[in-house]
């Protein structure tokens, strides 16, 4: 009763299902959208990789396996701990929702973190896209910077879409906290939780990609 | 003023290419005028039948469709695009592969004017002279952005990469100076990158190659009526040395004796005897095919292309070899049959 | 139905300027689509006119040819970015597609004023660029140039970027609108084909669109970090722009037209009062266009330097595609036999359509044939096919439904004598423009040429000429839309005699467009069935 209060069914739909329904296919839809922009650097990837496998090859052993690895063990906590955030307020149980949502964000904040020391690390040995490339190990193979240009966009668009969902989450969180969601209505939570798992798949398949081929 | 709006609407065919584009541009065009005139007339006579000049009340036929002629329709147009695009296939097929023994002429363009290099070491700047009757294959490339050699006499059109080698080739069948477009966007002066591709009679090609003079007709001349609008770039030449024998002392100059034999011994490199045209095996086990590309790629990045069973080892001659000495370079590596 | 009592219509319903530019209303948020986009068409047109004044006469006639290079560039991209891409769908579409399926707006409401939004900053973003530092690469951004000029592809690029969120949140609208939107009764077979059309384009706006963000994404940072992903100097590959470019741009190209052809699909039944030929044959083919539009982009690179096979498989498949195209031409020419027709604008522009958009689509044909394209690519021809298409296939339908929707949108009905007076200064302007262009094209004269040869002077001055006669009609169909606004007369609720929903509610529409749900019981174009 209460949460038909706040929020009541817009105008244009006839029923609270079929609002649900609209909502949960237009994000799908919007996640194939992301799919595609991603698509886009995969296939560059793939290209060049099969241009150039030995450089790849080469390049690859310039990252960092271990915090990649970690990374990705982080991401995959992060979103198990959202789905079980979603759970808790389908489930009526607000606090625990917020405090696995908290969790998430904190998962994603270690997250940020090691890419952070990644970056800086790669910076420092001028491991850099393109023209600013410096490092002097792999100086003589002109296709290597290639490679770094590739990883620096996929995980830096990643980057971008951690960022994205991280405020995503902090947003449900604080209408969770004024008591909007319940088990009658959740759309944006459900919607945030899709959203993240996507952003985590993504990283599953840059990772292999980027840092296992050596 | 009468007269000039009364074009010829057909171009020369000044080339073994032109009569066969023309017969196929032809057809598309007889089938295209049939299916238009179908459609249009058939609108027209339907809009002149049925054209109620009140409002019209809701009185016509009740017809839905008729998914049999829809089908029918489709099926017998769907030959007919097939037998279109097979058709293009085989003459485009045709363009695509040089006869072995054509002339072959060294092409680098850049903005905003062409620049064509004979073997034995002429360079003509926006003016290409050709034998009657002789395939000619230009090997092409740019020094900064796409641009895309197109002469519409002769049908030919292809687009000119930075850092790589395309190819075109045609036989010209007919005397005289014919026109080339730079096709492919290149800034500023794109509409100005023009040259002229002059067709000589075998034997006056033969004197041109001796003396450098040109038949009557044919000089580098701008004809009046063009001084006034596009002014094809101006052309000049210059007679260096056998592209070859350039390519030779380069070869020694830049140091490449120091690995290469090119007598057929192994040495630190591989021989580069009999390498042209042929295939070699790279260290992932993938067998290439030695060509332009190839060599050149062999030369600016030997990382990228490692010959099985050598260590990289070959310094990048990258930024240190112009695309003239490139050029050289390959074409002395040709000659070691 | 006249008694609309207790609520005004939507255009003046809530009231004032603050009422409209928060409004979630999909009707108001089309008209403000329209108003945008059609003041872009002007725009671009305005630079077509200086580009065709331009060759009006060989070597310099009015201008540098840095600034003639930057105009066909600004030409080119205002057209295809900020006009012809967004206006059906975004504009008409947004208007009519929830009324013609018995909706009361959109599925998000909320998202479709943020699309106009965003649509609105990327093209002032872009617009801006332009004018504050030019750029001359063609609308086509082909690297290596565009990373080499110094013009400011950046800021433009990103506003392509930016449109492109606007074009794809639109879409995915469209979509959930169709699923989950209709009305009792209203199944896919009944849907008005329009709504099939706009269906049809939002899978592709969805699917394609994100590749062109990438791009330009990857352009912008190849600009401003040199990452030498497309720049062959630092190991990348030119031709892979192509390839990333022509994966989104050959799709829009059916995201321009396909909505003009569901404009055809509902003005030729309508206005020969019969039931259309082949209603699922049209409805189906729209989305098999879109299908393969997604396999056909390499027709454009036929002589870039890729591999012969590639050009094989795209020549196949780029023939494929005119097949279901040729059933739409067919079944609407089909529709008008034994039809009652009357020939009023909307039906002007709906025939000229079919009249030019089969020049252009048969000219589609050469240019999809693999050794006339050898001598035709980036000639004069493939101008005159992409205007034959454009201008001619999605204007016109473009232009037939602004005059079919014209008087359900104002309430208010144009001048139908000045109607029909532009038209014939359009359809006669358009013809000398661009038909002489075919000829231009197989005779050789490249194309974005500032400057050439003498013996295309005579056809290049009939071209200009007829973009004269162009100005002339647009000129004057502004003036009678603006005209009829200030007319005192209302016009009729469903003037023309449709079928479809959006006929059936008072002119203009009320601000939620039903007052009740609506039930539907036929098909969308259920003529002849009453004989009197
Ligand atoms: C609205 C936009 C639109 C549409 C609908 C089309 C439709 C088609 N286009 Fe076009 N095209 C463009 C916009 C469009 N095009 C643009 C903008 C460019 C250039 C971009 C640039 O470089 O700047 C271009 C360029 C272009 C090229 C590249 C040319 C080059 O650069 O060398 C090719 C090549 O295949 C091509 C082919 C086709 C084909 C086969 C169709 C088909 O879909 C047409 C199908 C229609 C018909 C066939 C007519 C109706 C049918 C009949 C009358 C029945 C009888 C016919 C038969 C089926 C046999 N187009
Ligand atoms: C929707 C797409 C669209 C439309 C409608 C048009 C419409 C027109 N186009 Fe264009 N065109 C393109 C898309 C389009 N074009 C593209 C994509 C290119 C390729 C660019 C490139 O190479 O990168 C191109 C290129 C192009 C060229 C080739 C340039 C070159 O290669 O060098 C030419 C030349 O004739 C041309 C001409 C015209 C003309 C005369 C019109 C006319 O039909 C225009 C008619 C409109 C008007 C005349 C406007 C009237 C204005 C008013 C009435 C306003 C009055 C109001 C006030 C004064 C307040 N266009
Ligand atoms: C320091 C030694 C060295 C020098 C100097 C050198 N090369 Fe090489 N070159 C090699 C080696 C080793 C290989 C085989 C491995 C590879 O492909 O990189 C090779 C491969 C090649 C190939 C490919 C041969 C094949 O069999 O496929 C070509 C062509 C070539 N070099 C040309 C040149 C030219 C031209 C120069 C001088 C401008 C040059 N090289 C200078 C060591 C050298
Ligand atoms: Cu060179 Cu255009
Ligand atoms: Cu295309």
């Amino acid at each position: 009763m209460n949460h038909a209060v706040t929020h009541p069914v817009p105008h244009h739909f006839d029923s609270a299902e079929q609002a649900f329904q609209a909502s949960k296919l237009g994000v799908w839809l919007f996640l194939v959208t992301e799919i595609l922009l991603f698509g886009g650097l995969f296939v560059a990837y793939t290209i060049f990789r099969g241009l150039y496998p030995a450089t790849f090859h080469e390049a690859s052993h310039h990252l960092n396996k271990v915090l990649g690895s970690i990374n990705t063990v982080v991401l995959i906590c992060s979103s198990l701990s959202m789905a079980l955030g979603v759970d808790r307020v389908r489930q009526n149980d607000p606090n625990k929702a917020h405090q696995y949502m908290l969790l998430t964000l904190f998962f994603a904040v270690c997250f940020l973190i090691i890419k952070y020391v990644e970056y800086t690390h790669k910076f420092h040995e001028g491991l850099l896209p393109g023209a600013h490339f410096t490092f002097a190990g792999l100086k003589d193979d002109p296709k290597a910077p290639l490679f770094f240009s590739l990883y620096f966009m996929m995980t830096g668009l990643h980057g971008i879409h951690v960022l994205v969902g991280m405020g995503l989450i902090a947003w449900v969180l604080i209408r969770s906290n004024r008591g909007e969601f319940s088990s009658g209505y959740y759309t944006p939570v459900e919607l945030v939780g899709i959203y993240w798992h996507l952003v985590d798949l993504i990283w599953i398949y840059l990772f292999p990609l980027l840092y296992l081929i050596g | 003023m009468i007269a000039m709006l009364l074009f010829q609407w057909r171009l020369p065919q000044a080339s073994n290419f032109a009569p066969m584009v023309d017969r196929l541009f032809d057809f598309i065009l007889w089938f295209s005028i049939i299916s238009f005139l179908i459609i249009v007339v058939g609108m027209v006579f339907f809009l002149f039948k049925y054209w109620r000049k009140k409002i019209p009340e809701d009185k016509s036929a009740y017809i839905t469709g008729h998914t049999k002629t829809e089908m029918s329709v489709a099926f017998f147009l769907l030959v007919v695009v097939m037998v279109i695009f097979y058709w293009g296939w085989i003459d485009y097929k045709a363009m695509k592969t040089a006869p072995e023994d054509a002339l072959e002429i060294n092409v680098i363009a850049r903005q905003w004017l062409w620049q064509f290099q004979y073997a034995d070491g002429k360079m003509l700047t926006n003016e290409l002279v050709v034998p009657k009757d002789k395939p000619v294959s230009l090997i092409m490339t740019s020094q900064d952005v796409l641009h895309s050699f197109y002469v519409p006499d002769f049908r030919i059109k292809q687009d000119v990469l930075p850092k790589m080698y395309t190819n075109v080739w045609f036989v010209a069948n007919k005397t005289g100076p014919y026109q080339v477009f730079c096709a492919e966007y290149c800034g500023t002066s794109h509409s100005q990158m023009l040259a002229k591709v002059k067709v000589l009679e075998p034997d006056d090609f033969e004197q041109w190659q001796m003396t450098g003079e040109l038949p009557e007709g044919m000089e580098t001349k701008v004809a009046p009526a063009e001084a006034s609008a596009a002014v094809s770039g101006a052309a000049a030449s210059t007679q260096g040395e056998p592209l070859a024998e350039k390519g030779k002392t380069l070869f020694s100059n830049k140091g490449c004796t120091a690995c290469h034999s090119v007598t057929g011994a192994a040495g630190v490199g591989p021989t580069l005897k009999g390498l042209f045209g042929h295939p070699v095996e790279l260290v992932d086990g993938q067998k290439v095919n030695v060509d332009e590309n190839y060599i050149r790629q062999s030369i600016t990045e030997p990382q990228s292309n490692m010959v099985k069973g050598f260590q990289p080892i070959m310094p990048t001659f990258k930024g240190q070899l112009s695309e003239e000495e490139i050029n050289a370079l390959i074409s002395f590596i040709k000659s070691l049959k | 139905m006249s008694g609309h009592t207790e609520v005004g219509n939507y255009l003046t319903h809530p009231k004032g300027f603050w009422s409209w530019v928060t409004t979630i209303d999909h009707k108001r948020i089309g008209i403000m689509y329209m108003a945008t986009t059609m003041t872009f068409f002007f725009i671009g047109g305005i630079f077509a006119l200086l580009v065709r004044l331009e060759l009006l006469t060989p070597g310099l006639t009015v201008m540098s040819a840095d600034t003639y290079n930057k105009f066909f560039t600004y030409h080119g991209a205002i057209m295809v970015f900020m006009f012809i891409i967004p206006i059906i769908p975004a504009a008409l579409g947004n208007f009519f597609l929830p009324i013609m399926i018995g909706a009361k707006d959109v599925a998000f409401p909320r998202l479709n004023l943020a699309s106009y939004y965003i649509f609105i900053s990327g093209a002032a973003l872009a617009v801006w660029a332009l004018m504050a530092h030019g750029a001359d690469t063609g609308w086509t951004f082909y690297t290596p140039y565009s990373i080499r000029t110094n013009t400011s592809v950046v800021l433009v690029a990103l506003g392509v970027f930016v449109m492109g969120f606007s074009s794809i949140l639109t879409g995915l609208n469209f979509i959930t609108t169709v699923h989950k939107l209709r009305c009792p009764g209203m199944t896919f077979y009944r849907m008005p084909l329009f709504v099939w059309a706009v269906y049809a384009t939002a899978i592709i706006q969805v699917l394609a669109t994100p590749v062109i963000g990438i791009t330009t994404l990857l352009l912008v940072m190849e600009r401003v970090l040199k990452i030498g992903i497309f720049d062959p100097a630092l190991g990348g590959d030119a031709v892979l722009f192509q390839h990333f470019f022509w994966f989104y741009s050959h799709p829009a190209v059916y995201i321009m037209i396909l909505p003009g052809m569901g404009i055809i699909s509902e003005v030729i039944p309508v206005f020969a009062r019969k039931h259309i030929f082949g209603y699922k044959a049209i409805a189906y083919s729209s989305l098999a266009i879109a299908g393969i539009s997604f396999i056909v982009w390499g027709h454009h690179m036929f002589v870039s330097g890729q591999s012969p096979l590639a050009n094989l498989l795209f020549s196949v498949l780029t023939m494929f595609v005119a097949i279901p195209t040729a059933i739409k031409v067919f079944n609407w020419t089909a529709t008008l036999y034994k039809g009652s027709i009357s020939l009023k604008t909307p039906m002007l522009y709906a025939v000229s359509f079919l009249f030019m958009f089969t020049i252009g689509g048969l000219t589609g044909l050469f240019l999809a044939a693999l050794s006339v394209d050898v001598h035709l690519h980036d000639t004069y021809f493939v101008v005159a096919h992409f205007h034959y298409v454009m201008m001619g296939g999605t204007v016109m339908g473009l232009l037939a439904g602004l005059h079919y929707w014209w008087p359900k949108m104002f309430g208010k009905m144009y001048n139908e004598w000045g109607g029909k007076i532009s038209w014939a200064l359009i359809f006669i302007g358009f013809n000398m423009t661009f038909f002489t262009q075919f000829f231009l094209g197989y005779l050789g004269m490249p194309r974005r040429y500032y400057d050439y040869p003498p013996q295309y002077a005579g056809l290049n001055m009939i071209s200009t000429i007829g973009s004269w006669f162009l100005f002339a009609g647009f000129l004057l169909m502004l003036i009678y839309f603006i005209r009829s606004f200030f007319s005192k007369e209302k016009a009729a609720d469903n003037p023309w005699g449709g079928k479809t929903l959006e006929w059936q509610i008072p002119s203009p529409p009320t601000e939620h467009n039903f007052h009740e749900t609506p039930t539907v019981t036929g098909k969308p174009y259920d003529y002849g069935v009453v004989k009197l």
